[in-house]
């Protein structure tokens, strides 16, 4: 789940950090005609390739893929592309600048030494962003994620000051859609979104840092989101797993942290196969074990208990850099994670509001 | 109690009966602080403004790229450019009027906040620290500065509306933002020019690297900042005010320092008997020092305060006349910082340290008991007045060498400074000498005493003479360079604006059709269609003109210097002809070969071209064209019979959509230029005025002190049987004599400085030289108010001597005795 990440779009146009998450009337205006925007519901079932493509008429919207990659050395590295589109006011998308959309780009490359993290933002209306469903392609400046109508084959580049990557995508598995049928739920208070991922991509492709290109391999996970709904008020950042597994199953979790009472928590077991089983809050139990300092002075916790007993899962996850802290407008944390316990493999790991 | 506290105590009890050399000394230093703050805070708002209006867009040296073409662009080279990776903002911007009482145009600077450098601010806001919804989103937000805001004549809640019915975004005041801007956000900014899909230029944000050739040929990468043009061009136009400051500034401090000099002179007994008691010299020396330091303290508190009143007043007019000679757009109002005022009691402290020194030191230097005896000061003065004419000498070496050597308009205002002081110091020496010359000729008993007595005034008055000689040959100067320039503008004006009718195109198609419907119009008799670029000759930046081959050019383009058949070389596209400016900036002459981007020329004519601040050059239409293909239609000039205007100018305006301010009637046009012209004096004029105004209270403030000392030489006289009112009548006639004399002398002064002035000054700060002209009535006029001033400073003290009682003429006596 990154629900969440609505909270990050309004803050970046609110321009400020850190803060508590805002109450719907904190959105400059926009909490007034909130309704006005298109409305998640329970009943709504996705339609694909459609769904890959821009939802104009909802306020938030991300495509996000994370990759746990290897070199020719056999060191490990992360590589984070996403894609976040944010409407001003509700309505169709219109040509000009005057266009209600947007758009964010976040690209991130972890590896041995250290964490390098980017930025470039676009207005929606004059080409500059967008992502179309046929076939698929979504572009902002010069980052680029596009490949066949159903995503099943993924060529992703994106850069920032030192470092770039190209990466081929090829799915191995189907598209796993979250919550029920798509609906997810985000607390108990409503807010919902609709979120499906591909988290059985296969990666091969090349990083490069500070001029030096590798050769790289491994796994990815792209998740897909799109809401209008802001965060209920109390709710204060979210941690976030999406998990490879070695015996090919994968569980995505999140817990949405309260100011006061306990995290909603949430996820997702999947199959080797690709068959999706909801978890509910009370199935997981996550625990903070280890905490790092940030470039920022915040203490953000990196090594964690994960404990799914449903699906024999109770193991140690760390984080391959501690220091994955993503120095964008809106700051948070995300970077590749190993674990290992009763089962064992590679995932990513998001916090945020620390 | 402590010495000093003694010493301060008995010297301050002075002034409780001398409240006139209080207000003297007080005055002094307020006048010259006021003056000289004055000047300073014009010209420090004018600066900060050309800052702030070259920040609107403020970041790290930036590089940006605009269209080799110099006109707008497509917004999709932008696109592509991102796609490649350019990390880039783009600006559009443009010029937008508004209809109203008084026509505005204002510069719309159309941003894009996102991709702005993370460094830049934009009217001194970050891009952090602004409501980035509210001003991209709809209805968005228009910035502006609070002095284009009442320009606009709406409130801070209204909407402002262009002349062509645009309505702007809501208003949001920036109090950073330079005036005559309105920054909004680059879609807004498309729609309020009419510009879909345009830009301006791209901002850099990282580091340049080469452009692809495919871009390369309509775009060009241009270095960081050209931004300091404004601040280049109206260098002069500030140095003039700041000379004119410093003008006023040194009279203020003459009335000072002649005042302290006759306090101390009056304190001398209680000097010696502070000192007979034990004070010591140091003591002595720090509480006069302290005591001075009381009055710049107070002078400056006032000084600083009436400044501050007196360029708020000049204001308007200097901002007028900034926008019209350099397009500078400076707020009508002031807003200054702190550190200003303080920096205005620096200057009076600084002031009443220099007016009171030579009085502190002589004082010191002043044996003990020759303190007491009444000649001392007197005895001192003749060395002085030795010294003054030396250093008078030096000065005038200076000025020499200054008009021989000096190539810049610093060495020029030190020929003037050098020029003006050497002549005040000498004017003591001077007047003496005639004094003397007179003596010799006068015969009777009460001629003589009349002229001994005069000369023995002569060091008290001597500095408000110097004053009343400075101020009156600044007036005859600045006096004769305006009128002079005015004389000389008009004239230029009506041979060259001699069209009835000009137009502004919106751009080069819309004039090309204008020009195509005017050709067929039967009741147009001349029309003169002119081309226009920007190109940098040796750094300074320059306007091509192009103009057709047309028998009115050389009628109604008046040359300085030419050669044999200019006007035809200029059509076959071979030469050029020449700003004065230019000409001089560049060091040709006519017949000289000039170097232009894509061809050598030669330069066949030489013309003024008075309130351009920027180089001019006048070469043939299709030559232009065909070398410089950024050049543009910009402006039509056309004639027709008087009765055919009206109907055409409305029919030009209903046919193409061009308002008021694009097409322009010859009367209303040359009415504009020359209102720019007179307001550029205005400040200059009332300056000088102000100058004379403090000269007067110089030398009233002389007088009045001098008249309470006048007892001991008057009443022998009156003992000798001399009546009271005849009394009167020798004492005004030795001020008029003296001020006469000083009358005189300031007048060919004056005229040596208004050739300097229009010889050396003008050449230096802007390019031309004008002709001398002498207006004897102006001269006469000043002559006359200058005795005026003389007369009325002296009507007071004499009045006062009239109406003394014998008995206080008796006392002088029963005094001596």
């Amino acid at each position: 789940m990154k629900g969440n990440r609505c909270l990050l779009i309004g803050l970046l146009l609110l321009a400020g950090c850190d803060q508590p998450a805002p109450t719907p009337k904190s959105f400059a205006g926009l909490g007034q005609d909130a309704t006005a925007f298109s409305q998640v519901t329970r009943a709504h079932s996705l339609v694909f390739p459609l769904d890959h493509a821009a939802h104009n008429g909802f306020r938030i919207e991300w495509w996000y893929v994370t990759a746990n990659l290897k070199d020719n050395q056999g060191r490990d590295w992360g590589a984070q592309w996403t894609l976040f589109r944010s409407a001003l006011r509700p309505g169709p998308e219109t040509t000009g600048w005057n266009s209600p959309n947007l758009w964010m780009g976040h690209a991130a490359l972890t590896g041995p030494g250290g964490h390098q993290s980017s930025e470039t933002l676009a207005r929606g209306g004059i080409g500059q962003a967008g992502v179309e469903a046929t076939p698929f392609r979504a572009w902002i400046n010069d980052w680029s994620l596009q490949g066949s109508n159903d995503l099943a084959r993924l060529q992703m580049t994106a850069n920032g000051k030192g470092f770039n990557y190209t990466l081929n995508l090829v799915s191995t598995g189907p598209l796993v859609l979250h919550g029920t049928q798509g609906y997810s739920e985000k607390s108990g208070k409503g807010q919902a979104s609709y979120y499906y991922s591909q988290p059985f991509y296969r990666v091969s492709g090349e990083v490069e840092r500070d001029g030096q290109r590798l050769a790289v391999t491994g796994s990815a996970w792209l998740d897909r989101e799109w809401s209008s709904q802001p965060l209920a008020s109390g709710q204060s950042g979210w941690d976030w797993f999406s998990l490879h597994l070695d015996s090919g199953a994968k569980l995505m979790l999140f817990r949405v942290r309260e100011t006061q009472g306990t995290p909603y928590r949430a996820g997702t077991w999947i199959s080797a196969e690709g068959r999706a089983q909801a978890l509910q809050g009370e199935q997981i139990q996550l625990q903070e074990l280890a905490w790092s300092k940030q470039e920022n002075g915040r203490e953000v916790p990196t090594r964690w208990r994960v404990q799914v007993p449903a699906h024999d899962v109770d193991v140690q996850v760390d984080a391959l850099e501690p220091n994955a802290w993503m120095s964008t407008r809106f700051p948070y944390w995300e970077g590749p994670v190993h674990f290992s316990g009763s089962v064992s493999g590679k995932g990513y790991l998001e916090m945020t509001g620390y | 109690m402590s010495p000093l506290l003694i010493a301060l105590q008995a010297l301050l009890s002075h002034w409780r009966r001398h409240r006139l050399q209080f207000f003297s000394i007080f005055t002094g230093l307020w006048l010259a602080t006021a003056l000289w703050t004055g000047v300073q805070a014009l010209n420090s708002q004018a600066r900060a403004d050309y800052a702030r209006a070259s920040a609107v867009l403020a970041g790290p040296a930036q590089a940006q790229l605009v269209a080799r073409s110099g006109e707008r662009f497509d917004q999709s080279l932008y696109l592509q450019l991102r796609k490649l990776g350019w990390q880039l903002s783009p600006v559009l911007e443009g010029r937008l009027r508004f209809a109203g009482e008084q026509p505005l145009t204002v510069r719309l600077i159309g941003i894009e906040p996102l991709s702005l450098p993370a460094a830049m601010t934009v009217a001194g806001t970050s891009l952090q620290g602004f409501d980035l919804q509210a001003f991209i989103g709809m209805p968005g937000q228009a910035w502006v500065g609070p002095d284009t805001l009442r320009q606009l004549g709406v409130d801070a809640t209204g909407r402002a509306t262009s002349s062509d019915g645009q309505v702007l975004p809501p208003l949001v005041v920036q109090p950073q933002l330079a005036p005559g801007v309105i920054v909004v956000d680059i879609g807004h900014a498309q729609a309020l020019l009419h510009a879909p899909g345009q830009l301006s230029r791209l901002l850099v944000g990282d580091e340049a690297r080469p452009l692809p050739a495919a871009f390369a040929e309509r775009l060009t990468l241009h270095a960081p900042s050209d931004d300091g043009d404004l601040q280049r061009l109206t260098d002069s136009f500030h140095l003039n005010l700041t000379a004119l400051g410093l003008l006023a500034f040194v009279v203020g401090l003459f009335i000072a320092h002649a005042a302290i000099g006759l306090a101390l002179e009056q304190r001398r007994g209680l000097i010696r008997n502070l000192r007979a008691c034990g004070i010591s010299l140091n003591t002595l020396l720090i509480a006069l020092v302290l005591e001075l330091g009381v009055f710049a303290v107070l002078g400056g508190l006032a000084g600083v305060a009436s400044g501050y009143g007196l360029a708020a007043l000049l204001l308007p007019d200097v901002a007028a006349s900034l926008r019209g000679l350099y397009g500078a757009q400076v707020a009508g109002q002031l807003n200054l910082p702190a550190w200003w005022w303080l920096a205005g009691v620096v200057v009076s402290v600084f002031g009443a340290l220099l007016a009171g020194v030579s009085s502190v030191l002589r004082a010191a230097r002043l044996p003990l008991l020759a303190l007491a005896q009444p000649q001392a000061w007197r005895l001192a003065q003749g060395p002085w007045l030795r010294r003054q004419a030396l250093a008078a000498g030096l000065l005038l070496a200076v000025a020499l060498g200054c008009w021989q050597w000096g190539n810049s308009l610093a060495s020029a205002l030190l020929l003037l400074a050098t020029l003006l002081l050497a002549a005040a110091l000498l004017l003591p020496a001077l007047l003496d000498g005639a004094l003397a010359w007179l003596a010799r000729l006068c015969r009777g008993p009460l001629a003589q005493w009349f002229v001994a007595d005069s000369r023995q005034q002569l060091p008290a008055l001597s500095l408000a003479l110097m004053a009343l000689l400075l101020a009156l040959a600044a007036s005859v100067g600045v006096g004769s360079m305006t009128e002079g320039f005015r004389k000389t503008f008009s004239a230029w004006l009506d041979q060259r604006l001699s069209a009835d009718l000009y137009l502004t195109p919106q751009d080069t198609t819309q004039a090309l059709q204008i020009t195509d419907w005017l050709a067929r119009q039967p009741a147009v008799t001349t029309l003169l269609p002119s081309w226009r670029a920007e190109i940098r000759l040796q750094q300074w930046p320059v306007q091509v003109q192009g103009i057709i081959d047309h028998p009115a050019y050389p009628a109604r383009w008046p040359l300085l210097e030419q050669r044999p058949q200019a006007w035809a070389q200029l059509a076959s596209g071979r030469a050029v002809m020449l700003s004065e400016q230019l000409a001089r900036r560049l060091g040709v002459q006519v017949g000289a070969p000039l170097q232009l981007p894509n061809q050598a020329m030669t330069v066949v004519g030489i013309y003024a071209d008075y309130g351009n601040p920027k180089g001019h050059l006048l070469v043939n239409a299709d030559w232009l064209r065909g070398h410089l293909p950024e050049a543009k239609l910009s402006t039509i000039s056309l004639n027709l019979a008087p009765e055919g205007i009206a109907p055409l100018k409305a029919d030009l305006q209903q046919r193409f959509a061009l308002d008021d301010s694009r097409v322009v009637e010859q009367a209303s046009l040359k009415r504009w230029s020359t209102e720019i012209f007179s307001r550029t004096f205005a400040a200059t004029t009332a300056l000088n005025s102000l100058t004379l105004g403090v000269a007067g209270v110089a030398l009233f403030i002389s007088l009045l002190t001098l008249s309470q000392s006048r007892l001991g030489q008057l009443a022998p006289l009156w003992a000798l049987g001399v009546r009271r009112t005849q009394l009167v009548w020798l004492s005004l006639g030795q001020t008029l004599m003296l001020s006469s004399l000083t009358v005189l002398l300031a007048i060919p002064l004056g005229l040596l400085l208004a050739w300097c002035l229009v010889a050396v000054v003008n050449v230096q700060a802007f390019g031309w030289r004008l002709p001398l002209h002498v207006f004897a009535a102006q001269l006469l006029q000043l002559a006359l108010l200058g005795l005026l001033t003389s007369l009325l400073a002296s009507a007071w003290p004499l009045w006062q001597l009239a109406r003394r009682q014998p008995s206080a003429l008796l006392r002088q006596f029963a005094d001596e005795g």
